[in-house]
């Protein structure tokens, strides 16, 4: 095994765990100051990539296609807060669990009418296709270490809204208590239309990042939920800090996993039977992984032991 | 009007009776056929609602129970039909075309992946479950597409149905009838585990886990064992649907079957004991119309679902007998 080969798998479960930090910050602020669960936000995923993927077909550009990433997926999601969502932050989670399930289904069917059943493509653009030195003499895509740069430039973009801005103080409040902060004047249900569209940007924004190096397709969006569920489920909910480090070592284990889990198996195996039981085995690595943290610290890494 | 629940369960099974016998009498199998799978439905969600309707615990993983009883009948019946010895270290067979083996094997191995699941989910709850059994059906699924001995992602298929003794399994008449059988087996031992102390227990830890708690009652236990129930009745289903398709992949797996049984208890009703057949009812005879009429029906089930939810009048059977019915 080479350096070269371990550089590379660790720069792409960055890539990979960032864009589940985009997923999963969003989920986890809206579970966190509304109290929602929300499975519909793996369509909203979808929406961004979609509409990245039509605008570039039109314009040819890539900024206008991430800008139509960020508004369509904005717009669904205020849409949605403010017809379905807001009748569901008091009922109980199954039918929370049950109406985001009905929103996936209208979603995932609408948008199947929309523009059919093959996928679309979206191309990187040429500025950003190629591949770059890395000191040591490693090539790697350029466009995948722009991905990682905007992860972690969003992953501070938060940080300093949530802290040190004024929505950032209401929204803070807003999780600690909503009958006092409505109380102090704070329009609470324009807060919480602000911070799901918010949410849903951010996904609408992974999508149309991921969907240059992936095929846009109905269904895109339903495995990234999923996996940003363990990413809260292993960061704590409500804990962006939680989101960010479980996403990096969930990006991290299932990329470093289904790599060298293979070749490890090849120490003590016969080549064949080594690749298909390290496969199987990495597949469920991250599941593992969310095991152990459960045995360990049921509430999460960062979570705060509380009554849901 | 509103209906006696006991007279109104009474017809639901009646109707399930006679509506197969009258499609064997002007000769339409398809419809024996479809009906069957609306039992097999119907006791996949019977075992989900132990947990979900009287334990009051959103499983989101229930196809990982459902996969595994399709893939016990499927590995079982693969080795028997290609004469090939199953080797699991511990124990060598060739197979079984036998279905009450089969059906044993099935509920042994749902229950101690349910166990196993269930120590590691339940030391959580609410939101977090949720995403938990999510998270392991996803785990599973992947499992059996990157399994390449059994078909990986095409799945296995199984040509002939297997049998049972004294019983023609191919007739469709009779194999819906092992599966009604099976069904109201799973309804009668529902029925005597919610008047049960134990039921009572769950049903009381639903309520207040604190409460319970203080009674001296371990609620986590509670939950364990309703879990690992739950979980065995869906497992026998699912077996049972794989010998109706003769066919299992990886797709009985997917988060979507995990999503639908959740709907069709909440069609019928949550913790209702008729709740699962009435939901299975209603979901397959509406993806029957609705899907003849668009191939885009999954929009509209989306829309009748949002109406449920919103204007929540406890399923079909809250609605019809007008008494709201258990909170989650």
């Amino acid at each position: 095994m080479s350096v070269i080969l371990i550089v590379e798998q660790v720069l792409n479960g960055l890539q990979f765990g960032v864009m589940l930090f985009l997923m999963a910050a969003g989920l986890t602020l809206i579970f966190g100051v509304m109290g929602l669960i929300n499975l519909a936000h793996g369509s909203l995923y979808m929406i961004g990539a979609f509409a990245a993927a039509a605008t570039a077909e039109v314009t040819g550009s890539f900024l206008l296609a991430l800008a139509a990433a960020l508004a369509a997926a904005a717009a669904a999601g205020a849409i949605i807060e403010v017809t379905v969502i807001r009748r569901l932050y008091a009922a109980p989670h199954l039918n929370q669990v049950l109406a985001t399930f009905a929103l996936i289904l209208i979603l995932s069917e609408g948008t199947r009418w929309v523009f059919g059943s093959f996928p679309l493509f979206l191309d990187i653009p040429d500025i950003l296709s190629g591949t770059v030195t890395l000191p040591g003499g490693i090539q790697y895509s350029l466009y995948r270490l722009i991905l990682i740069a905007t992860g972690f430039a969003i992953a501070i973009g938060l940080w300093v809204l949530i802290e040190r801005t004024r929505l950032g103080i209401q929204i803070r409040a807003g999780e600690n208590d909503r009958e006092m902060i409505a109380v102090l004047g704070v329009d609470i249900s324009s807060l919480y239309t602000l911070v799901f569209a918010l949410g849903a940007a951010l996904a609408g924004l992974a999508g149309a990042l991921v969907g240059a190096i992936q095929s846009v397709q109905v269904g895109m969006g339903e495995p990234v939920l999923i996996l940003a569920f363990v990413v809260i489920v292993i960061g704590g909910i409500g804990s962006i800090r939680g989101a960010l480090v479980g996403a990096l070592l969930v990006g991290l284990t299932d990329t470093l996993g289904g790599v060298f889990l293979p070749e490890i198996f090849k120490v003590f195996m016969e080549p064949g039977a080594a690749q298909r039981s390290g496969s199987a085995l990495a597949a469920m690595g991250i599941y593992v992984l969310m095991g152990g943290v459960l045995v360990w610290r049921p509430t999460g890494l960062f979570g705060v032991r509380r009554c849901i | 009007m509103h209906l006696n629940e006991t007279a109104l369960n009474g017809a639901i099974l009646l109707g399930l009776l006679s509506l197969p016998l009258y499609a064997l009498i002007v000769d339409e199998p398809y419809t024996i056929t479809l009906m069957t799978r609306v039992v097999i439905l119907a006791l996949a969600a019977v075992g989900l609602n132990i947990i979900l309707g009287v334990g009051g615990l959103v499983s989101f993983g229930h196809a990982i129970f459902f996969g595994i009883g399709g893939y016990a009948m499927g590995i079982l019946a693969y080795h028997a039909q290609t004469f090939t010895i199953l080797d699991f270290g511990l124990f060598i067979t060739d197979g079984t075309r036998l279905m009450p083996v089969i059906w044993l094997v099935a509920m042994a191995v749902s229950a101690t992946a349910a166990f196993l699941i269930g120590i590691l989910s339940l030391r959580t709850s609410g939101v977090y479950f949720i995403m938990i059994t999510l998270a392991f059906g996803q785990m599973f699924y992947y499992f059996a597409i990157s399994w390449p001995e059994y078909g990986g992602e095409d799945g296995l298929s199984i040509y002939v149905r297997n049998t049972f003794p004294g019983l023609n399994t191919l007739a469709p008449i009779q194999f819906f009838a092992i599966c009604l059988v099976l069904l109201c087996l799973a309804l009668y031992i529902m029925a005597r585990l919610r008047r049960s102390p134990f039921g009572l227990a769950l049903n009381a830890a639903r309520q207040s886990g604190i409460r319970v708690e203080t009674v001296g009652i371990d609620p986590v236990r509670l939950r364990l064992l309703a879990f690992v129930l739950s979980g065995t009745v869906t497992g026998l289903a699912g077996a049972l649907y794989a010998d109706l398709n003769r066919f299992v992949s990886p797709v009985m797996f997917s988060w979507q079957f995990s999503g639908e049984l959740i709907v069709l208890i909440v069609i019928g009703g949550v913790g209702r004991l008729m709740g699962p057949v009435v939901g299975a009812c209603v979901f397959v005879a509406l993806e029957h119309l609705l899907g003849g009429l668009t191939e885009f029906w999954l929009i509209i089930l989306g829309l009748i679902l949002l109406g449920i939810v919103l204007f929540d009048r406890g399923g079909i059977i809250g609605f019809l007998t007008g008494r709201a019915g258990a909170h989650v």
